[in-house]
């Protein structure tokens, strides 16, 4: 672990997310930046400018009180990001049918601080009970994990890892301007197009790219789009749409970067079949490689001892990572255990069309729960032994036979 | 002013080039008129309530162009942001209302009994009669920019206001967030109800934020007159009813309105009316009256034409389909009002709606009976 404060960066892992191209909807709301306007509503007693939470069920309503508000409402960072910033997606959007969203985001690195006294019990909450003083571990030497190359390719039909990165001194997407954005893409066109070997690649910027990119993009599983999802746009993050958002992926399209889409950037290692423990070696040395870079030219990513990494949404500080893989698990998601052997092992179930979807045909994304507290082999170890063991099941049941014997301990 | 904007402050740390919109793919009225230098001249005011440029325009930058309409691009956070940044408005106001002026005044002409005629248009072709217009309370910012702390004020004004009404206006008001099953659908088989805005040239522009919260609909108990609270403007003022007789419509909507705004005046509230932009609403194409007349009107024949929209044009009308601001017509069954709000007043345009209606209803039952109409083309108005 390194010290933050002298510029250095910590060597981390992380696990791409599981956005795929998705339909051309669009919802959303931008928001209002400002000062003086917030100077305005404290004319409107405390009680007036509450929001009407009553109807509402994510990590923000629960721990937003009326006296909370009141503390925190004159407020605001040094780049001006207030508390009504921070939870206007939480108001903007009551609940979610398949997760317990959070309900607000970042606006910069020095929102966690500012705002900790609602943060804090929200981080505490999401992230298993994590308190102010904790410390959080880094570990993303490959090595150290065990296993994870022999995932059953009849079951494991693609594996990938995760995380995201944001560069300290600039504005979080919920909240940054044009020129931060491009100054943000610039940078790391710069840094990335120094990758060479394995890691090799190219910069597709959203707005230049042709049709033929687009298609190949697409058929790829690479592209991202427009967010539609109202959790993100009513925070903001798809203003401008597309000025300076870009991928950039190697040659071999097993590693890629997201750039200026909810976070500065999204470092993915993915490839087809179960061999993790690759995908994980690619994702370390490139996350490593990409790090050095950017300090190199003077930039350090947001980083400190107690939450981690610092990205735009509180679900995904400390390691940022999610692991996961696509697995065929018709018969054990049918069974009156999956729940909890899920939760047991810590990991969690999403559809393969993003955190915001439902499971197609028995094929679900099953990835780490956990972010903060736990490094990022001890992450990626759970869902290899966790995958390991729910296809045992699974096969366990295709031939008829009990797997009360293999429920887990909880984790 | 006292209070500073940081964020927009904040900005001014890259150059006029690193924060200038890229808006070499956009079609609207506020890409036609922003340049490297109105911004640079602009990015470091602000209003008194901090309603900054990029606020401005940001609903133009997300949303390039639209097929049906050429649209603004651009929206006012409060009554001041006509005055600030009219560098950038006074050329998009003057685009988008055919030339008007900076030095031009506006016409106020609320007497309904001006009007010429509008009681006879033919019911087996129009179908229903609607007269809208918005109103903006003084002294609170728009729906761009509003805080819950206002927009529930403005819920509490209105509701105060609207139920002094009597006689044929008395009614009741329905809040979004409270509404019952039955109630909402009620208010859907009315034609009443307005849902979360879902066009990104609104919720863009902030004025979904925090939805439904101190939003509602208020109507009479014959459900000819009503009022939407808290939607795109603070007030949207509505008359309407089936068949073609307009002018008991603007007769109503006259008088109603005239009646609200008493009341708000007994509670010391003006509405934001000047003499150069008239009422003050949040999208400058709602300037000067606010008023859209209209009709639905079924013109299979003369809608397929080859000088319909010439004849629209010089009629001073536009169309629309019969679902909103931005839908397609069915089955020949048009929205066609006023094109104008500034620069002429409400009985002027609804004059115009009236007169031009009741020309095409001619021309499309010459059509009908297989007869020519170049005789009946009109002159420019």
């Amino acid at each position: 672990m390194v010290d933050y404060k002298g510029g250095n960066i910590g060597i981390f892992v992380s696990t791409p997310g599981s956005n795929s191209p998705q339909i051309r909807q669009q919802k959303g709301a931008a928001m209002p930046f400002g000062n003086t306007h917030n100077q305005l509503k404290l004319k409107f007693s405390s009680a007036d400018e509450y929001p009407d939470l009553s109807k509402h069920n994510n990590h923000m309503a629960k721990v937003l009180t009326p006296d909370m508000y009141e503390r925190l409402r004159s407020k605001q960072t040094p780049s001006g990001f207030t508390l009504d910033d921070v939870i206007q997606t939480g108001v903007d959007n009551p609940g979610h049918p398949f997760i317990m969203t959070v309900g607000c985001v970042a606006g910069d690195e020095e929102t966690y601080d500012v705002f900790s006294e609602l943060l804090d019990p929200i981080i505490e909450d999401r992230h298993g009970g994590y308190k102010p003083t904790d410390k959080h571990k880094t570990d993303i030497e490959a090595s150290n994990l065990k296993g994870g190359d022999d995932l059953d390719s009849n079951y494991v039909l693609s594996s990938r890892v995760r995380t995201g990165r944001s560069i300290r001194g600039f504005c979080l997407p919920p909240h940054c301007s044009r020129g931060e954005r491009r100054a943000v893409e610039t940078l790391s066109i710069e840094a990335l197009a120094s990758l060479s070997g394995d890691l090799n690649g190219k910069y597709y910027a959203l707005k230049n790219m042709t049709d033929a990119e687009q298609q190949q993009l697409i058929d790829d599983h690479f592209l991202f789009d427009k967010p539609v999802s109202p959790l993100l746009l009513a925070s903001g993050m798809a203003r401008d749409w597309p000025d300076a958002r870009g991928i950039w992926h190697n040659d071999n399209k097993t590693f890629l970067v997201w750039v200026n889409e909810e976070d500065h950037l999204r470092v993915i290692s993915m490839q087809k079949g179960g061999n993790m423990k690759e995908v994980f070696n690619r994702f370390c040395t490139g996350l490593t490689k990409i790090e050095s870079l950017f300090k190199e030219r003077g930039h350090a990513f947001m980083w400190n001892e107690h939450l981690g990494y610092v990205l735009t949404c509180p679900s995904n500080l400390g390691t940022g990572l999610r692991a996961g893989v696509h697995v065929k698990l018709p018969n054990m998601s049918k069974h009156a255990k999956f729940e909890e052997v899920l939760k047991r092992l810590r990991l969690q179930k999403r559809g393969t069309g993003g955190v915001d979807t439902a499971a197609v045909g028995g094929v679900f994304d099953i990835s780490n729960a956990d972010r903060l507290g736990f490094s990022e082999v001890e992450l990626v170890q759970m869902v290899v032994d966790g995958i390991k063991l729910l296809v045992e099941m699974e096969k366990r049941l295709e031939k008829g036979e009990s797997v009360e014997d293999l429920i887990p301990a909880q984790k | 002013m006292p209070f500073g904007n940081t964020h927009n402050n904040y900005k001014l740390n890259y150059k006029v080039e690193e924060e200038f919109p890229d808006l070499r793919k956009h079609n609207n009225h506020m890409a036609k008129v922003l340049t490297k230098e109105i911004y640079g001249k602009l990015r470091d005011k602000q209003t008194p309530s901090g309603y900054t440029l990029d606020d401005v325009i940001q609903t133009g930058i997300d949303n390039p162009g639209h097929p049906f309409i050429m649209t603004v691009g651009c929206v006012a956070g409060d009554e001041e942001s006509y005055e600030v940044f009219k560098d950038l408005l006074d050329p998009v106001i003057s685009d988008r209302h055919g030339g008007y002026k900076p030095t031009d005044k506006h016409r106020t002409d609320l007497n309904f009994e001006n009007l010429k005629g509008g009681d006879d248009l033919d019911p087996n072709y129009v179908l229903s009669s609607r007269v809208r217009t918005g109103r903006s309370i003084k002294g609170f910012t728009l729906p761009p920019h509003n805080s819950r702390g206002e927009r529930r004020a403005i819920e509490k004004l209105s509701i105060e206001a609207l139920n002094s009404l009597d006689g044929e206006f008395k009614g009741k008001y329905y809040p979004l967030k409270s509404m019952t099953d039955a109630e909402q659908e009620q208010l859907i088989n009315d034609h009443f109800l307005f849902d979360k805005p879902v066009s990104p040239l609104l919720t863009c522009a902030g004025m979904a934020r925090d939805w439904p919260d101190a939003r509602g609909i208020w109507h009479n108990e014959n459900k000819t007159f009503l009022v939407w609270v808290n939607e795109e403007d603070h007030l949207r003022v509505i008359s309407m009813q089936l068949g073609g007789n307009m002018r008991e419509v603007f007769r109503r909507f006259c008088v109603g309105l005239k009646r609200i705004e008493e009341i708000f005046k007994q509670h010391n509230r003006g509405f934001m009316w000047n003499e150069h932009l008239g009422y003050i609403l949040t999208c400058p194409s709602n300037l000067g009256t606010g008023l859209r007349g209209g009709v639905h009107v079924k013109l299979p024949k003369l809608s397929t034409h080859a000088k319909f929209e010439e004849i629209l044009t010089r009629l001073r009308l536009q169309k629309r389909g019969t679902g909103g601001v931005d839908t397609a017509s069915v089955g020949g069954v048009f929205d066609i009002s006023n094109a104008d709000r500034l620069g002429s007043s409400e009985v002027e345009q609804v004059q115009l709606v009236v007169d031009g209606v009741k020309l095409m209803v001619e021309m499309e039952k010459k059509l009908e009976k297989g007869e020519a109409i170049d005789s009946m083309i009109p002159a420019q108005k």
